[in-house]
């Protein structure tokens, strides 16, 4: 029987789609019965105390929580966000009812031991309710009690070998795609590189210093599985200089049908026969592949690494050898600004361990930003605020022309001096011997 | 500036505003030492906490710093 009349979340059961509401009964049922005997340490009505809430602020159209506070665990500064019920009396199950986030394991690899540990400690000490994973990519368990805190982080970190993840105007806790462990597209190592950084910059992630969050993401590819293109304020992306790597005879056995397409993907339905010109050569960006009889050319100079050959000829076309990331910088979704895009900073640099030049790039880029950031402005804005140019200069990048993404409308480049052949001065009248008019 | 004098400048500046606020964001107790390196005021800050002079108080998206025991405590949450 439940606690509370939720005939509203109710409703949200009724369709097609899995129902978080379904998911939370099921969990306030489980604690109800305890059947494995756990002694549970906050209330056991919590998740029915969060229908309750829920439920009355959907009949009343506003919320009843109110997050932030000074609850954490002691010496970090993140990983803990408060959040309490402003009808305590009413819902006591869920009268604090904070937010823990914890690391994720690159590339979100799990054992079952491992998923076993956090549940039992999350169904001991806290609601038993999870959200794998949040937006920014890590484990976050919703809801518990202060005095949990510091108990649940003594088992994190000394039991479980991992640790609470990032919040607040902190570095967050960085992200990665599987990278090369499974994925023949990989030009990087991202999760030796996200493990990397994490470690390097954990005293960002826990004592926050920053103007506001700052976030990692590290592609392996061009294909972006984690999107950190969009979803970071600095995006790593692994991509090649040299060529690609083309097998003639297998692009000749997708020609034949030998091997089919997309690796065998959206075969759900008859796409006719696999024609190169249309599918693949036409759909280039710019134009820079053809066929020399049953030879495939590409002029790899004019190739912007956009994945869509490769991908649809895996086995034929592979990756170069000659592999790094690009640097891009300043995603962001709406907040203060509208939503942004990364700006490619740096086009390609070597990313192998320990990293250090990459290293040396983030730590002038914090110590500019911390200097230069206003309070609640992410770096993307910080940039466009004082301009791509100035970034550069402070990272000690040289000002190279893909970073330039429309000539003349991205007014940015201001050429010094020193660095103008002949410099300002020149003679009015040379200009005019060759310019009579 | 030694140590002991930035913590005193953090604490008399973090004083002198309390009418109006409790809670400060970091750039905001770098310019009560702006001879020190933003850095070095990062570790500072993040020994005054460890010393129970400070506490974080975190919304979620932004953390602030403040004298330990002034303005909201966990105590008056959830009342």
């Amino acid at each position: 029987m439940a606690k509370h009349k939720t005939p509203l979340l109710d409703e949200l059961e009724k369709g097609p789609w899995p129902s978080f509401v379904s998911d939370i009964k099921r969990e306030a049922e489980s604690r109800a019965k305890n059947e494995k005997g756990v002694e549970y340490q906050i209330p056991v009505d919590v998740c029915d105390d969060l229908l309750g809430v829920l439920e009355l602020s959907y009949t009343d159209g506003e919320t009843h929580w109110k997050h932030g506070g000074i609850v954490g665990v002691f010496g970090y500064g993140g990983g803990v966000i408060g959040r309490y019920c402003d009808q305590p009396e009413m819902f006591p199950g869920v009268a604090h009812f904070h937010t823990v986030r914890v690391n994720q394991p690159s590339g979100l690899y799990y054992s079952t031991e491992f998923l076993n540990k956090l549940c039992d400690l999350w169904e001991f000490r806290g609601s038993g309710m999870t959200n794998m994973h949040g937006s920014t990519g890590d484990i976050v368990w919703l809801g518990t009690t202060t005095p949990q805190l510091e108990e649940i982080f003594y088992e994190l970190t000394h039991n479980l070998d991992t640790d609470l993840g990032g919040s607040g105007s902190n570095l967050r806790t960085p992200a990665c795609c599987l990278g090369m462990s499974r994925c023949e597209y990989s030009c990087i190592d991202a999760q030796d590189l996200c493990n990397d950084l994490t470690h390097e910059f954990q005293d960002f992630l826990h004592r926050p210093a920053f103007p506001y969050k700052f976030k990692f993401k590290m592609d392996g590819c061009p294909n972006g599985c984690v999107a950190s293109i969009a979803r970071s304020d600095l995006s790593f992306i692994g991509l090649w200089k040299d060529n690609i790597r083309i097998n003639q005879e297998a692009v000749r056995a997708y020609i034949g049908g030998e091997i089919p397409p997309n690796g065998g993907a959206h075969a759900g339905r008859d796409w006719g026969k696999f024609n190169i010109q249309k599918e693949i050569i036409d759909l280039c960006p710019t134009k820079c592949m053809w066929m020399e009889g049953d030879t495939l050319k590409i002029n790899d100079k004019e190739c912007n690494h956009c994945m869509h050959c490769i991908n649809a000829m895996p086995r034929a076309l592979r990756i170069g050898e000659d592999t790094g990331c690009a640097l891009l910088l300043g995603a962001k979704a709406p907040i203060l600004d509208g939503a942004q895009m990364g700006t490619l900073v740096v086009p390609f640099i070597k990313c192998e361990s320990p990293y250090t030049e990459i290293k040396d790039l983030i730590e002038k880029l914090f110590e500019f930003w911390m200097e230069e950031g206003k309070n609640r402005e992410r770096v993307g804005e910080t940039m466009k605020r004082i301009g791509l140019y100035k970034i550069l200069q402070v990272l000690e990048v040289e000002v190279d022309a893909r970073v330039v993404q429309e000539p003349r409308t991205n007014p940015y480049i201001f050429w010094k001096e020193e660095e103008v052949t002949g410099g300002w001065d020149r003679k009015i009248e040379d200009y005019r011997s060759r310019h009579k008019m | 500036m030694d140590q002991e004098a930035a913590k005193q400048a953090i604490i008399d500046g973090i004083k002198s505003k309390s009418k109006s606020k409790s809670k400060f964001y970091f750039k905001d107790l770098t310019a009560f030492v702006p001879e020190m390196k933003t850095l070095q005021v990062k570790k500072l800050l993040g020994q005054m906490v460890n010393e129970e002079i400070l506490e974080y108080w975190s919304s979620g998206s932004t953390t602030f710093y403040g004298l330990k025991g002034a303005g909201k405590q966990q105590a008056g949450e959830g009342e």
